[in-house]
């Protein structure tokens, strides 16, 4: 089987500071990879990096794409690369601002990648966006509605619909559930577990939250300091944690 | 004739526009930036057109200035002046006897003819403004033909009000490539921007940037399949002229809820009035 997204040697430094350094992985399609770690440790680096939001100065981000197998996403000329990121790849960021259009509708806010795209008809795009606002819980009523309105799990939700419109195949999400309180987390969590499930998404997911990765993904890496210290499946490494500093982090989460 | 050089800009300057200009044509829709003077006038007042008209009249044009349509505007007067006073040159009233009109906000009703040239003012020339603050993201836009976001304006305009609401500075595409702003002309005149035999420039004098249309472009205003294009006007005949096919002005006569319709291309009225044709509000 092929790797949706193969890593190799991604590096990135910040003048003399590492970013990230050396990461490798495989991710295959259907599969939620988890990112944890402290703040500074280079999580939101290597997301930026794979996103093609940020340029590395080492390594390899080899995606399979539809069209032509697998290729080197850094090798692609710009404009490819700014496709891919509006059809087969999707991001989340941590606050739901960064990634929507504030002063335009949820309609309009879904609709802009099938525009982006191409979508000329106003009455499929339309359609299109209600069936998604439905699909992250926003009620249908809402659609006009400018996200400025919404309550921040709301513009959360919108955000992911407007991402997920096109139908990519890879997710990056940043914290996505950062800055949430814990029952609308909850909800979120649950939603985007059903929409991963149900579409097959493969996704990345950076977070500081253990529960989160726990929920939601398959595969775990913990970094620190720009280096990944552990992998493996999550389960596994939470349940069994073997460096230092993993057992730190996971000896850290509160009980109630 | 006063002590100024010819069309007030010195001969560098109008030599720099006029690279532009070629630029500009060169690439239809591109906006090429240049090095816009200070002019004699207010920003807003039509800076970059008069940059431009001073770039391309030559001793023997004849030439013309309408604001909204009309002749007899205070801004078109006062540019008229200032190119009387500063190039000596005849101007004229009558559409079809200039070789350079400079325009704000409209295209004149009578058909333009080759070796014509069309100056429109531009107060933002980039169509993707309003939606993308940023200059380096919307020059990126143009670069990669990114151009979904200006439907999204459409979108929204038809989320809220039905149909597509934006009547003025209608967003085009020329020759399938650049999207370009038309300067706030009602989006009646998008049509005859299309395979127009003049050549039709654009100077934003605050915003520093020319485009062109070379004659004979393609230019199509954008759309939804399910919510076509329409050149719209308002639905009367001219009081004046009588009209039909004209762009109209509304204009209040009274405080009892009086009101007639006229041309606002006062040229095209006034040929048509001398021709004989008679509207229902004409003494």
């Amino acid at each position: 089987m092929t790797p949706l997204l193969s890593v190799q040697g991604l590096t990135k430094h910040y003048g003399a500071h590492v970013g990230c350094a050396d990461v490798a992985f495989d991710l295959y399609p259907g599969e939620v990879m988890g990112i944890v770690g402290e703040s500074g440790s280079g999580k939101s680096t290597l997301l930026n990096c794979l996103a093609g939001h940020l340029t590395p100065d080492a390594g390899a981000v080899v995606f399979d794409t539809r069209a032509e197998g697998p290729r080197d996403t850094l090798k692609m000329s710009e404009p490819e690369r700014r496709m891919l990121g509006r059809t087969d790849w999707a991001f989340v960021h941590q606050h739901a601002r960064d990634g929507l259009r504030m002063g335009v509708s949820a309609g309009g806010n879904v609709g802009e990648r099938l525009m982006a795209v191409g979508a000329r008809h106003y009455g499929d795009i339309r359609s299109q966006a209600t069936d998604w606002l439905g699909r992250v819980e926003i009620d249908a009523g809402r659609i006009d509605d400018r996200p400025s309105t919404f309550s921040g799990g709301m513009q959360q939700r919108l955000q992911i619909a407007r991402n997920l419109v096109t139908g990519p195949r890879l997710v990056f999400m940043d914290e996505p559930t950062g800055g949430l309180d814990v029952s609308v987390q909850a909800r979120l969590l649950d939603l985007l577990r059903g929409l991963v499930r149900d579409m097959g998404l493969s996704a990345i997911i950076v977070t500081h939250d253990l529960a989160v990765v726990r929920l939601l993904a398959d595969r775990l890496m913990v970094m620190k300091s720009g280096h990944v210290v552990e992998a493996g499946l999550t389960d596994q490494v939470l349940d069994d944690p073997q460096h230092a500093y993993t057992q730190l982090l996971v000896s850290s989460v509160l009980q109630v | 004739m006063s002590d100024y050089n010819f069309a007030y800009l010195d001969e560098q300057t109008k030599r720099m526009i006029r690279r532009a200009i070629l630029k500009g044509l060169a690439i239809p829709g591109y906006q090429v930036p240049f090095a816009s003077r200070e002019m004699p006038m207010p920003y807003g007042w039509g800076t970059g057109g008069v940059q431009v008209s001073a770039a391309v009249l030559t001793p023997g044009d004849r030439f013309k200035v309408i604001d909204q349509g009309a002749d007899d505007t205070t801004n078109a007067v006062s540019i008229r002046k200032f190119f009387e006073r500063t190039t000596g040159l005849e101007t004229t009233t009558s559409t079809a006897q200039a070789s350079v009109i400079q325009t704000r906000h409209r295209i004149p009703e009578a058909a333009l003819a080759e070796g014509q040239v069309l100056v429109y003012q531009v107060p933002i020339p980039e169509p993707l403004r309003f939606l993308e603050p940023r200059e380096s993201e919307t020059r990126k836009m143009h670069e990669l033909e990114e151009y979904g976001l200006m439907h999204v304006k459409l979108y929204e305009d038809i989320s809220r009000h039905g149909h597509i609401a934006t009547s003025y500075a209608y967003p085009v595409k020329v020759e399938a490539r650049y999207v370009m702003d038309p300067s706030p002309i009602p989006k009646f005149d998008n049509p005859k921007l299309a395979e127009c035999p003049a050549i039709q420039l654009f100077g934003a004098g605050r915003e520093q940037r020319i485009y062109a249309l070379p004659p004979y472009t393609g230019v199509v205003s954008l759309d939804f399949e399910d919510h076509p294009f329409e050149a719209s006007k308002a639905d009367h005949p001219c009081g004046l002229c009588g009209a039909e096919d004209s762009y109209l002005d509304e204009v209040i006569m009274d405080d009892a809820g009086g009101r007639m319709f006229v041309c606002s291309d006062t040229d095209h009225c006034e040929t048509r009035q001398a021709a004989g044709h008679r509207g229902k509000d004409a003494a």
